[in-house]
């Protein structure tokens, strides 16, 4: 079986953000960028399923941007993905473009099952796992926790508020993947050495128009500091009497 | 006739959540400003509160009604409502950004050939377009998004827009029956974690991180929480460290919060953990480093031993509670 697993490079989470001259961009000076981590329990999904089924089934990393997202794909193949695939397009795409890119290539090497992250932690848009499987008519289901395929059939629990959706469907499917889901494994030295020797496809990404326009980014207003009222329970009584008199929330 | 705006209303179990309303009142507020007519509509079995959505300043409420439907169904909602949104002409759709909001609404878009912009905090009405803001980064940042296709989706976040009441007027409820819908992705059943709230959820969050020192003093948390009403919630450190669950961690990798109160006891603050709660109407932080960043976020603070202090306010609040 074919089986896709679909990355983004994002800013590492511990970036502080600084909004680019333009106003539409962040400034990415300093700024390290990373793995989606959440496409690292797709990635562990894609391969776990691979040695499920064994056989001669194969796993691409697939990844729509400029060549920086190499060092993404690269870590997705030291993990021990196959082969990968850059899609390339330097332009701003919104999801809706990314997952037209995305859904184009799946259907063209012809994978039966894609997993995603289930959002990139840059801008945390959440939908460009249901946008790409509605484009190419695949069963979908998101922010999964457990998985299990057996045939073509899928039993998979995903988060939901208060507790957990077990869902069934079909291959072929999209799955997006949620912290729980399994243990990303570490790249071994001899898969990092590995990842380096193989060749990453580029082709160009499918032309698709975006939907959205960025107006204008901004960082939040900071807040005023607040008051330290003690350091020991004597100030609790102090804190109780704030809380219902003056921000009345209790 | 006048082009349409529907409110996307979300029912579990046959009850309408609490975001139905916001999303009803979004919704209401907007055809206002941009003179189109809103409807409602809700996909579902027996669905009981329909008559409240008129108190919301929608009177027209569509039903969307199959015995399958008491169940999300991914495939059957999705065909449901866009079927019904292309019948009227729908331009504009709002929906809740709840799980299921979230998962609803992107398929909608392609099938209704739209863009969708997700997990709004503002949309407001400029020069006959709607500008949506959103968080990125986890809240690192705030995007101004448009959308440029035809007919639009947004999806609110819950607990930021207010459900506004209207003077009451009358409801009119339509059902309307889907026959074999398409079941190709379906819930078929549904397992409920322990915890009493959901932190994505809750209007009030206490929340523990290392400071607690190992898993078995979350007791402390859990009985603050109980006293308040609250949801637990934890640091992505206790929670890698395997001493409380993924579903109750706060910030960037985890879920990000907007409750009235949000009480950190034992949290430093790290980047990812302020991103994912600052927007918090209140924040209290209760912490033995007086300069830990959280105090930075938090309106009050008190810079002790929390060992000393949660048993002295939990008590505090139960008194006032009782």
């Amino acid at each position: 079986m074919k089986i896709a697993v679909c990355v983004s490079h994002v800013p590492d989470t511990a970036t502080r953000i600084k909004i680019g001259a333009d106003r539409k961009t962040i400034d990415p000076t300093g700024v390290t960028y990373i793995i989606n981590p959440y496409d690292e329990f797709a990635v562990e999904e894609a391969l776990k399923t691979k040695e499920k089924i064994g056989g001669d089934s194969i796993v691409y990393a697939i990844s729509v941007g400029g060549d920086t997202n190499k060092e993404s794909i690269r870590k997705a193949l030291a993990m021990g993905v196959d082969e990968g695939i850059l899609l390339k397009d330097d332009s701003i795409r919104d999801s809706f473009g990314i997952a037209h890119a995305l859904a184009d290539e799946i259907k063209s090497l012809g994978c039966e099952i894609a997993f995603f992250g289930k959002q990139s932690v840059d801008f945390d848009n959440s939908i460009t796992g249901q946008v790409t499987a509605e484009l190419l008519g695949y069963n979908c289901v998101p922010v999964v926790v457990d998985f299990k395929l057996e045939g073509s059939k899928i039993t998979a629990e995903r988060e939901i508020e208060g507790g957990r959706e077990v869902v069934e469907t079909e291959l072929p499917a999209i799955i997006t993947t949620q912290k729980g889901l399994n243990e990303p494994r570490y790249a071994s030295l001899k898969g990092i050495m590995a990842s380096k020797k193989k060749t990453i496809a580029e082709k160009a990404a499918a032309q698709s128009p975006n939907h959205s326009e960025i107006i204008d980014m901004n960082l939040p207003t900071s807040k005023q500091p607040g008051r330290i009222l003690g350091t020991d329970s004597s100030a609790v009584a102090e804190l109780v009497k704030l809380l219902r008199e003056e921000a009345k929330v209790i | 006739m006048a082009n349409k705006i529907l409110a996307i209303l979300e029912q579990r179990e046959g009850s309408l959540k609490k975001v139905s309303y916001e999303v009803a009142s979004v919704a209401s507020k907007l055809a206002k400003e941009l003179n189109l007519e809103v409807e409602a509509v809700v996909v579902g079995n027996d669905v009981n509160d329909l008559n409240n959505i008129s108190k919301y300043g929608i009177q027209k409420i569509i039903h969307l009604k199959n015995s399958e439907f008491s169940n999300y169904t991914s495939s059957g909602y999705t065909e449901a409502i866009s079927n019904y949104s292309k019948e009227v002409n729908a331009v504009c759709l709002i929906v809740g950004n709840t799980s299921l909001g979230n998962d609803l609404a992107p398929r909608l878009a392609v099938k209704l050939n739209s863009g969708c912009i997700t997990d709004c905090v503002n949309l407001q009405v400029e020069s006959g377009e709607v500008i949506a803001t959103r968080p990125i980064y986890a809240g690192k940042a705030f995007t101004k998004v448009k959308l440029s296709s035809v007919v639009k989706v947004f999806t609110i976040r819950p607990n930021v827009f207010k459900a506004e009441l209207y003077e009451n007027g009358t409801s009119n409820i339509e059902i309307k029956g889907i026959s074999s819908p398409n079941l190709k992705s379906k819930v078929v059943s549904f397992k409920k974690s322990e915890g009493k709230l959901d932190v994505a959820e809750a209007d009030i969050i206490v929340s523990g991180g290392r400071g607690m020192k190992g898993p078995e003093n979350f007791n402390l948390i859990e009985s603050l929480a109980d006293s308040l009403g609250a949801a637990v919630g934890a640091s992505r450190a206790v929670v890698d460290a395997g001493w409380r669950p993924h579903r109750e961690q706060v910030g960037q990798t985890g879920k990000t919060v907007s409750p009235s109160l949000y009480v950190a006891c034992g949290i430093s603050g790290a980047i990812q953990h302020l991103a994912g709660m600052s927007t918090s109407k209140y924040i209290v932080a209760i912490n033995k480093d007086k300069d830990a960043p959280i105090f930075s976020v938090a309106d009050y603070g008190i810079a002790g031993d929390l060992f000393e202090i949660l048993p002295v306010l939990t008590e505090e609040i139960k008194k006032i509670r009782s």
